[in-house]
């Protein structure tokens, strides 16, 4: 009998001990949605687009370089002697609506995006496994036509590139990222070319200390879409923030800094040898 | 049996009424606010949580407060972003709290208008580092409800606040936090 009654003792009182500390508190939580933030540092994997967008009113100033191969060896520094790059930035046209340009030395090319991030990982009152986003690329190449003689077209300056974002962030430490895409060129070099190509991107983030981490990126080309002498893009690289600025140093075998041409223009391969360095510094300026 | 039951029903009756009887008044708000400042040459940074629960019990004088990290609101997002993820890791750490006392409580009256002050002192515990602080408070009561207001200085380092030398000088070692909550008698 005794020990029923301590039974009841420690039920009675087990909640008042331990609501002792901060008692006059209100205890009951009112359900809450929490929202994960920071999948990946900043709005690129490494050559890709991560589900980031910049915020409102915000202003990220990209500058993108890939250097020569590092086969070249001393004599070329590593690759340094050449490179290929971009300069661009992305807007917040809302927290979740991003736009961006760019222009990039390879092929002349000027390209245009609009992102639209409409799902957010949360968990609490409302659960969402993954944050989503949608975006969409233009590009236009505008190097001098090949053949000036016969009729060109602006439209065959032009080449598309869409892709569904898809990401969860699964520990404090790992995200990962799928992103289905399309990269649609409206001329290609011969008619046995596929002017679509399917790919699928894969995004993995591993954080080394709050502010560095490690990312790694494929680029899955569909069988049968490429060109013979063109290859998947594999990068493997370095996020480090460090307040107001992230700098992404890695290694690649694409020199192309954006969609169409890093996923479908890929000719080097890593197990050639044939990695590059390179870099993207970004710069958040607020209006 | 019977007798025992009735009995251990009456004594835990008892307890639980004596348990919950504070004796004076709970004042309450889950609306304080709380704000904080860091002042350098290089930048300001300034961020305020609206969200903040707090009590105090008008007779023992005691005096609670529970922040959420990531109810800091900061005019830059990329700034909330590193303030959770960087500094305050607010996943592993999501809660700050304050439990503490009104030294002098019987100064305060809260049923006559009027502005009160008294030395309130406590442990304030932020990424679970506790430490003493204590500051004068402001106790303004007008229409039944008191406004607390008070300020004290902290130094970020004491509470496990890693600053990496890159930043170190936008990053005041003195961080000025204001304290300011409306609160209303709850029982």
């Amino acid at each position: 009998m005794l020990q029923r009654i301590l039974i009841f003792f420690i039920i009675a009182y087990a909640p008042l001990v331990y609501a002792q500390d901060l008692d006059l508190l209100d205890d009951v939580e009112e359900p809450v949605t929490e929202y994960a933030f920071a999948t990946f540092k900043t709005n690129r994997v490494v050559n890709g687009h991560s589900i980031e967008t910049v915020a409102k009113k915000e202003f990220d100033f990209k500058i993108s370089h890939r250097f020569g191969f590092l086969s070249g060896g001393l004599y070329d520094l590593f690759g340094l002697d050449q490179a290929t790059m971009r300069i661009g930035g992305d807007y917040g046209i809302t927290d979740n609506l991003n736009v961006g340009i760019g222009r990039s030395t390879v092929d002349k090319t000027y390209d245009g995006f609009v992102k639209y991030k409409f799902l957010k990982q949360s968990t609490g009152a409302k659960n969402m496994p993954v944050t989503a986003a949608w975006i969409s690329h233009m590009g236009v190449t505008t190097l001098k036509w090949t053949d000036p003689n016969r009729e060109n077209y602006f439209s065959s300056r032009l080449h598309y590139t869409h892709q569904l974002l898809v990401a969860r962030k699964f520990t404090e430490g790992l995200s990962v990222q799928l992103s289905p895409t399309l990269v649609h060129k409206n001329l290609v070099d011969s008619a046995n070319l596929k002017n679509d190509i399917l790919a699928l991107g894969i995004g993995v983030r591993q954080k080394l200390t709050n502010r560095t981490t490690l990312n790694l990126e494929y680029y899955y080309t569909l069988p049968d879409q490429l060109e013979e002498n063109k290859t998947n893009v594999l990068s493997v690289g370095f996020d480090i923030e460090t307040g107001g600025h992230v700098f992404q140093l890695f290694f690649t075998n694409s020199s192309g800094p954006f969609e169409k041409s890093f996923i479908t223009d890929t000719k080097a391969k890593w197990l050639d040898g044939d990695v590059r360095f390179g870099f993207n510094i970004a710069r958040v300026f607020n209006f | 049996m019977k007798k025992i039951t009735i009995l251990t029903f009456a004594i835990l009756g008892l307890g639980l009424v004596a348990f919950t009887n504070h004796g004076g008044g709970i004042y309450k708000t889950n609306t304080g606010n709380i704000n904080f400042f860091s002042h350098t040459s290089v930048e300001d940074i300034t961020a305020d949580n609206h969200k903040v629960k707090t009590a105090f019990d008008a007779t023992s004088g005691k005096i609670q407060f529970s922040a959420l990290i990531k109810d800091f609101e900061f005019p830059k997002a990329l700034m909330q972003e590193h303030f959770n993820e960087n500094y305050m890791e607010s996943t592993q750490f999501p809660k700050s709290t304050f439990n503490g006392t009104i030294e002098n409580m019987s100064v305060v009256k809260t049923t006559v208008d009027g502005t009160y002050t008294s030395k309130v002192s406590g442990k304030l515990t932020i990424k679970d580092v506790t430490k003493d602080v204590s500051t004068i408070g402001t106790f303004t009561v007008k229409s039944g409800v008191v406004n607390t207001k008070a300020t004290f200085t902290i130094n970020p380092e004491d509470y496990n606040i890693k600053i990496p030398k890159t930043v170190s000088g936008k990053i005041s070692r003195e961080i000025k936090i204001t304290v300011d909550a409306d609160y209303r008698h709850a029982h």
